[in-house]
Order: structure tokens, then C-alpha cells, then sequence
């Protein structure tokens, strides 16, 4: 265990920071991608206590650009915890019942491997020597952490959007290791739109001249405009069309009227430049680039025949599926879908559509029926599962 | 808390640690009553979004769906039993419901409403209008039982889906459960609602 270093100056330096374990060679990690990483680190933070059966273990598999800090401040912005609603004590993920590990990816930039930290091999950051990963992948590495950690078994694997991917991965990959899941707004695989929208952030990051083919670190440059105009680009997909009309409408920033010029006339356009701006402050390029790639290439169907059920077959995993009615990034129907699947093979299944306007990022906001759904399921696992 | 009479008849049908289909669940009563006092492994299949969410809160594994639309989904003689509780009345399509139920489950449970009996017959007599009942309290044109029937005819949509009837209850007014027998007159003129206990032969026995 050691104490993950950031990419990023720490502005809340006094914030916890979590652990990291560095995996040497004797733990080597295989790529899907056919190449491996000898030597490795993942980053994760702890909440609550392990008890003496080990049954209590909550694995919390973060967003796109999420990271470990569940529900305490992050050191590198100071902010809360993107989870604090749902995660503490007395919250639905209740921490002084349940073991959470908040766990960070492979290929992201909070103190876990990724193209900005060193290559050992050539002593320079890997850019894009980077090997590319999959969700498997992540999934195959927290594997490993839990295996470090002594946690044979989950009581339940959750996430929201990539982590609902990464939880949906864990039922298929070590079925026998989880006994429930909560994928919530996600989809199985990406669709051709998923895979649109992020191809527009990539090239915005790549046609930015301040990339330099991804090896900007050794340049002392960073392509800030266009990861900011990716940012900007998927913060759009995050939200919905009546919550953006409610918040901003037509509303200028200037009360004389409008410009006649570029700079920003709308109060909409201005949130999002900001939206842009933080994200650099606190994100690599080339990391978004490979975290992705990684929800592209996602398609659970993929190694069974195209068959969605058969990647679940046989598996006792209890399921609890809760979408968005507003989320147009991994719409209802592909929540469903999963849903459905689950049921043709018998599979044990909850499935909430739960109403809000306010697009995907509505598993990150208060949502009260969520948190019910949350707590409700959780409650009826432990309890099956003779957690006190 | 105290089940509605034809839920608390049909629980008593149900074996310990079976495998049931609850479809039409509602807020999961019946799923709950059954998995507290029986350990039955039980699922769930509602209409409305609403009480789905109600149901899952209380820690049921029930999904929002459409017994018109939905039961192809589910693999064949996967469940002990398949109950649907004065639902079937609802349904766009009774005969196709009830071909999957059979499909689905060793042993099919369904309730129904019986609009064969005598109040409801001499109210159409006597008044020339639809008759309303406590358990049929809608008026013709915002009704959701678009396929009501008697038990006669019942009986008659179980024998063409090729349905054995192993065991008949009649409802009686005050909330009871007497055994009938599904072919004789008495019953479809003085019960208010039966259950009857499903099964396809050639699935062979045994829950």
C-alpha cells in the first residue's frame, strides 16, 4: 500500500488520499489488447469497516472522468464526494453497515497507471505507449485489488453510467464473486451514438496543436482547448433539453442585449466554457482518450454469439437495474434490455425507471426514489446475506 | 398485515421454496407475504412503473412490464408456479396470456372475477344498464376488464389451451374459498370471483 501520487497539484492537500497498491511483476497485468503491464498501481479509498465474515464489501466503480473519492473531498479540486448523497453513514450505502471500496480505473489520472504516468521501461511518461485497455480490463485489475485486499466475495458491485458498465462486467467475469449488482444508467454495449459523441471529444483533443501526438507532457504543453471543447461536447449528452431550457433558456450574460460577436452572449454558453475549464484543471487528455476508447469497445453480447442472456447464464448474481426516463446517453430501453436478457435466462432482476428531467448525470444529483430503490435492495441483500 | 381473501387463499396453495412468477404484482404484497412465510423464491411483473419502484424499495425482484408483451421473454418450465390474480380480465389477449403461463410454470394459479354471477346477470336484467359490482366499480367506456368472463367460459378457454384444472375455488361474498367443481352450474351463478389451479399434462407432475 502506498500513498497515490496525482497528476495534478493538490489544492485540498489536507484531504485523505486514499491508497494505492502497486502490483509487481509476480502480478503482471494481462491486457485484452494481447499486451501486458509488468508493473502496475491502482488507486482506491476505503469507507466503513470490514467485518469478521468479510461479507460486507461494497465495490463502487466510478463514471467516465469519475475517480475513488466517493463520499470525501477530492484532494486535487477540494470538492465533496461525486457520490456523498448516496454514500456515508446513514446514507443509502449505508457506511456504518457496509465496507465500500471506492475504486479508481487503469488508464485514468488519479494515481492509478495511465499514459501520464512514467514508463519504467523508458523512464518518460507512456503517452500513447500507453497500452489501450477495456472495461474488462479495469475490471480484471479491481479483481486483483480485492484479491490484495483479502475480499473474496462482494455483497454488491454498483456504479453509475462506465461503473454500471464495470459492475455488468464484474457479473459476467467473476459471477461467483458477486452477490448482487447495481448497474444504474448504463447500457451493455456502446451504441453507434455513444461512439459518436466520443469521437468528437477525441479529435478535439488530437486537433489541438498543444497534443503533439499525445506526447505533450515531454513538450511542457497541454492540449486545454480541446479537452475543454470534449468536455463541453459531452457535458451536452449528460444533461437533458428541458433541463438546460430551465436553467439557462435564451438568457444572456449581458443585460445590454446581445453581442454581435463570438464572445459568449448566453448564459448557456458561458456555464459550459466553465464546465470546460474545470475539467482541465482536474483531467488528462490522454487519459479521456483511452477511458473512452475503453466504453467504445464495450459490448458485453461481443463474446457470446451476440447473445446478451448468454453472458448471463448461470449466474445467481441478484440484479437491480434503475435508469433515467430523461437519460438520452443510455436511454431506458437499454437498461431494459439488460433487464430482459437477465429474465431469459432466469437471472434474479429488479428493473426502476425512475422519473426526473434531468438527463444521465440524474444518478449523480437527489433523487429520492433512488436512493429508496438503493437502500430498499441493498437492505434485502445484507439480510439475506446475514449482514447485521 | 392481512393479504386480500383470494391472495390469502392462493398463498395457501403455494409449496415451501418454490419458484414463483407473480405477475400483475402490484406493490408486491403477495411476492413479500410468500418469500417472509414461505421462503418462496419469488418475481415479480407489474404494469405500472410506480409500484415497481414501491416493490424493489422493499427489496422484491420485480421488473415493470406487460403480461401481453413480455411473458415471451421468460424460458420455458423455469417456475413452480405462475399466479395472476383478477388480472386476466385486463389483458388484450387472455388466450395468449394463458398459452405463456402454461409455458412458463409447472402450475398456473389465475383469479378471476366471475360475471356469470346472479347479481350481475339480473342487474343487466333488471336496470339495461352495465352492471358495476364492488369489484367491477367502472363504468363501460373507462373500464380497464375489456375481457370479461364467466366461469363457464373459463373453464371453456382452459380445455382449449389444452389445461388440465386440478383443483377449482369458488369466492364466496363474505371472502371465503370452497372447493367446486368447475363444470357444475351452481358456482358460476353464486360465486363472485374463483381460482383455479392449472397444469399441462404433458409437463409432467409434481410441484
Amino acid at each position: 500500500m502506498s500513498d497515490p501520487i496525482f497528476l495534478r497539484p493538490l489544492t485540498a492537500p489536507d484531504a485523505d488520499r486514499g491508497e494505492a497498491v502497486e502490483f509487481g511483476p509476480d502480478n503482471a497485468l494481462e491486457l485484452d489488447s494481447g499486451r501486458t503491464l509488468k508493473t502496475w498501481t491502482l488507486a482506491y479509498k476505503t469507507y466503513g469497516k470490514l467485518n469478521e465474515a468479510r461479507s460486507n464489501a461494497i465495490l463502487i466503480c466510478h463514471a467516465l472522468t469519475g475517480d475513488q473519492f466517493v463520499a470525501s473531498a477530492h484532494p486535487v479540486t477540494g470538492k465533496p464526494g461525486w457520490w456523498e448523497t448516496m454514500v456515508g453513514p446513514g446514507k443509502p450505502v449505508d457506511t456504518d453497515r457496509f465496507f465500500v471500496i471506492g475504486t479508481n480505473v487503469i488508464g485514468g489520472c488519479m494515481g492509478s497507471s495511465g499514459p501520464a504516468e512514467v514508463n519504467p521501461a523508458t523512464g518518460h511518461p507512456y503517452g500513447l505507449d500507453f497500452p489501450l485497455v477495456t472495461i474488462r480490463d479495469m475490471v480484471r485489475a479491481q479483481a486483483m485489488l480485492l484479491d490484495h485486499l483479502g475480499i473474496k466475495k462482494l455483497m454488491c458491485v454498483m456504479g453509475g453510467s462506465m461503473g454500471g458498465m464495470q459492475a455488468l462486467q464484474w457479473t459476467v467475469s467473476y459471477p461467483e464473486r458477486v452477490v448482487a449488482a447495481m448497474p444504474i444508467a448504463c447500457a451493455a454495449r456502446h451504441s453507434a451514438q455513444n461512439i459518436a459523441f466520443h469521437e468528437v471529444g477525441r479529435q478535439a483533443i488530437m486537433a489541438d496543436p498543444d497534443w503533439h501526438g499525445g506526447a505533450y507532457q515531454e513538450h511542457g504543453t497541454q492540449p486545454s482547448k480541446g479537452l475543454a471543447v470534449a468536455r463541453m461536447a459531452a457535458h451536452i449528452t449528460y444533461l437533458s433539453e428541458p433541463a438546460l431550457q430551465r436553467k439557462f433558456g435564451r438568457t444572456l450574460q449581458n443585460r445590454g442585449g446581445i453581442s454581435f460577436a463570438f464572445a459568449p452572449d448566453f448564459q448557456v454558453e458561458s456555464y459550459l466554457h466553465h464546465q470546460g475549464t474545470a475539467f482541465v484543471d482536474r483531467f488528462d487528455a490522454n487519459s479521456y482518450l483511452y477511458i473512452t476508447r475503453a466504453t467504445d469497445y464495450f459490448d458485453l453480447a461481443a463474446d457470446f454469439g451476440g447473445v446478451l442472456a448468454e453472458a448471463f447464464r448461470g449466474c445467481k448474481t441478484r440484479f437491480c437495474i434503475i435508469s433515467f426516463t430523461s437519460d438520452w446517453l443510455y436511454p431506458t430501453f437499454e437498461n431494459k434490455r439488460i433487464a430482459h436478457a437477465l429474465n431469459a435466462v432466469a437471472a434474479s432482476v429488479s428493473f426502476v425507471e425512475i422519473e426526473s428531467d434531468r438527463g444521465h448525470d440524474a444518478f449523480l444529483l437527489n433523487e429520492p426514489e433512488m436512493f429508496g430503490t438503493v437502500r430498499g435492495f441493498l437492505n434485502a441483500v445484507a439480510s439475506s446475506e446475514g449482514v447485521a | 398485515m392481512s393479504l386480500r381473501p383470494d391472495l390469502a387463499a392462493i398463498a395457501a396453495m403455494i409449496p415451501e421454496n418454490a419458484r414463483v412468477l407473480d405477475i400483475g404484482c402490484g406493490d408486491g404484497v403477495l411476492l413479500e407475504h410468500l418469500s417472509s412465510t414461505k421462503h418462496v423464491d419469488g418475481r415479480g411483473l407489474e404494469l405500472s412503473q410506480h409500484k415497481v419502484n414501491a416493490s424493489v424499495a422493499r427489496g422484491l425482484p420485480v421488473i415493470q412490464g406487460d403480461a401481453d408483451t413480455d411473458l415471451g421473454e421468460y424460458p420455458s418450465q423455469v417456475f413452480d408456479v405462475v399466479i395472476l390474480s383478477l388480472t386476466i380480465q385486463a389483458t388484450r389477449n387472455p388466450k395468449a396470456v394463458m398459452e405463456q403461463m402454461l409455458r412458463i410454470g409447472r402450475r398456473s394459479i389465475i383469479s378471476l372475477p366471475n360475471f356469470g354471477h346472479w347479481r350481475i346477470r339480473l342487474g343487466l336484467l333488471a336496470t339495461g344498464h352495465m352492471p358495476r359490482t364492488k369489484t367491477l366499480d367502472n363504468e363501460w367506456y373507462d373500464t380497464p376488464n375489456i375481457h370479461l368472463c364467466t366461469i363457464a367460459d373459463f373453464v371453456d378457454l382452459a380445455e382449449s389451451c389444452g389445461a388440465v384444472i386440478e383443483t377449482a375455488y369458488a369466492l364466496t361474498p363474505a371472502g371465503d374459498t370452497k372447493p367446486m367443481s368447475p363444470r357444475s352450474w351452481g358456482p358460476n351463478l353464486m360465486a363472485e370471483g374463483a381460482i383455479f389451479v392449472l397444469r399441462v399434462d404433458n409437463h409432467g407432475a409434481g410441484i
